[in-house]
């Protein structure tokens, strides 16, 4: 049901590399789960409101106020890699 | 004090308030205890207690799933991609009981993001149950739970996505409430599904959970979700459950169930109809279709959280000389197995052309069984059913199958859909491994729910502490 083409799809889109043992794994996997999930397609469901919060909540608005955030440095301690106060990555195109 | 681990969390504290109990030696009492730990409990323990006083709690320290973040110590969410990952912030909830006076204790292994109802999904190796080292302790907090029933933890935090904290607590015969969404705050929570996610207490008995729960809620500035509690939580008090109505779902046959399991759910809803409930039952015409929801909803919204896992700002990196290269190659190695199923899965059904299909009809799905559960509430005060289908199974029993294993997950996935508290608690063994009984109840009722669970705990009389027994042997 979900091929090897659609799992690579897949896999592009969510920024994933799959090894080719992962790829005919996971295809076969995905097919079982999406044919249990797919139960919800049963259903009559028409004028049916989508679930948007559990518990009704008005608008969650504060004053845009400018707050302190953390510091720089401290932010960048975390970094693989960083310069000039900035996260260093490699160039997008190779 | 002769034995200090003995006490419950409330006893502790009481103790430490009256002077018989010194907090430090309280402290050290479990940190040796969690230091010592052989069950894979912990992924890091203190090295020593902390010097601030006070506090509601007395000192009484606290396990801290690894998925909340805690400055300066390792938050790695069970992950590998989260490798050594020291935060520079703490999450309000576990911020908010260091001030109360339960200081950070040690951080618990997790199923990886939270996916999982075994632990075997970490990335540092399954935590055991206490119970029997060949079993799975549950999860996906299963480092929580099995730290508390084995005594290294007089109480924890857990998570609950969609059985997270009960399930756990049920395999490993302690209590496990998951409260209300929005009444804990979820800021600073490693996030899985952000419309499910909810923090809450895994404790050795119910007061324990009402006194730590006490000190969780309220609205948090840093995550809008959150909302005030709207009463003052109180601890429990019930002994009898006169006029109280239970409500058992049609559908709960015992096809599906262990028998074991089902035969002490039977014989706790006679302790409840001794206690003066009665019992019925109602209609949930759409809970079968909860866990079908539940894994449309949980993989879209974890495929979208955890799209910041790309080894640029935290955590790993795998280098490669272009930068997509290098978000590939880093979630290819920094990701498990089922985290990458999950993570393709949602990001199918959000995908074009899929996503009315999937996540669109899942959100009306939930609808459904929201309205389901108020309709049912209308007619009994709770919904009660077994916490999980089974006791703890042997490791590696169900990592060969991943459907096997998210069917675990099927009486307690629609409370997190309907966004409403459930808590299990132990109602006795079935081939010598505990059962978990669960009862759920409207949005905010937290005060009744803990009140009838605290009845019918002090009716059956579970005795947790051969767990301890076994580990300390």
């Amino acid at each position: 049901m979900i091929d090897r083409e659609q799992v690579l799809h897949v896999a592009r889109l969510a920024r994933l590399e799959l090894s080719e043992e992962e790829v005919t794994k996971i295809s076969g996997e995905l097919s079982n789960i999406l044919e249990h999930i797919e139960k919800i397609g049963e259903l009559e469901l028409d004028g049916v409101a989508p679930t948007t919060h559990v518990v009704e909540v008005p608008n969650a608005l504060r004053p845009d106020v400018p707050r302190p955030c953390l510091p720089r440095e401290v932010v960048l301690e975390q970094a693989p890699d960083s310069a000039d106060g900035g996260f260093r990555v490699p160039s997008p195109t190779a | 004090m002769t034995d200090i681990i003995a006490l419950t969390a409330a006893q502790a504290a009481a103790a430490v308030q009256s002077g018989e109990l010194d907090r430090r030696e309280l402290f050290e009492a479990y940190r040796d205890r969690a230091a010592a730990d052989d069950l894979n409990a912990y992924l890091w323990v203190a090295d020593e207690a902390p010097r601030e006083n006070g506090g509601a709690l007395h000192g009484v320290p606290l396990a801290v799933k690894d998925l909340f973040c805690t400055e300066g110590v390792p938050s790695q969410a069970g992950s590998r991609i989260l490798e050594g990952y020291r935060p520079p912030y703490t999450a309000t909830v576990v911020r908010r009981l260091a001030r109360a006076g339960a200081p950070l204790l040690g951080k618990t292994n997790q199923d990886e993001f939270a996916m999982g109802s075994s632990n075997e999904n970490s990335a540092y190796g399954p935590a055991l149950n206490p119970w029997d080292r060949t079993r799975v302790p549950g999860g996906s907090s299963g480092g929580s739970a099995a730290a508390v029933a084995a005594g290294s933890a007089p109480w924890a935090l857990g998570t609950d996505t969609g059985g997270s904290i009960r399930q756990p607590a049920a395999l490993c015969g302690i209590v496990g409430l998951k409260p209300t969404y929005g009444a804990v705050s979820r800021f600073g929570m490693i996030a899985f599904a952000s419309s499910l996610d909810q923090a809450g207490p895994l404790t050795r008995d119910v007061t324990d959970a009402a006194l730590i729960f006490r000190h969780m809620v309220g609205h948090d500035d840093r995550d809008a979700t959150s909302v005030a509690f709207p009463e003052e939580v109180v601890l429990p008090t019930a002994q009898r459950l006169d006029g109280i109505r239970l409500g058992v779902p049609d559908d709960l046959t015992g096809e599906g169930v262990e028998p074991g399991v089902m035969a002490r759910f039977e014989a706790t809803l006679a302790v409840a109809r001794d206690l003066g409930a009665s019992v019925e039952r109602v209609s949930l015409p759409h809970a079968d279709y909860g866990l079908s929801a539940y894994y449309v909803l949980a993989p879209a919204e974890a495929s979208s959280n955890l799209a910041r896992y790309d080894g640029v700002r935290y955590g790993l990196r795998r280098e490669a000389d272009d930068l997509l290269t290098m978000y590939t190659k880093t979630r290819h190695d920094g990701f498990g197995a089922e985290v990458k199923r999950r993570v393709l899965i949602g990001t199918y059904a959000l995908s074009s052309g899929y996503y009315d299909a999937y996540y669109g009809r899942a959100q009306r799905v939930r609808t459904l069984i929201a309205e389901d559960f108020k309709t049912a509430f209308q007619r009994v005060d709770f919904v009660v059913t077994p916490t999980s289908p089974g006791v703890a199974f042997e490791l590696g029993a169900k990592t060969g199958d991943p459907l096997a294993m998210y069917l675990n997950d099927y009486f307690t996935v629609p409370m997190p859909l309907a966004g409403i508290p459930a808590i299990s608690i132990p109602c006795g063994l079935s081939e010598g491994l505990p059962v978990g009984f669960q009862l759920t109840s409207p949005a905010f009722s937290e005060n009744r729910l803990l009140d009838a669970a605290h009845a019918l705990e002090q009716a059956i009389g579970f005795d947790n502490s051969p767990a301890r027994a076994a580990v300390s042997a």
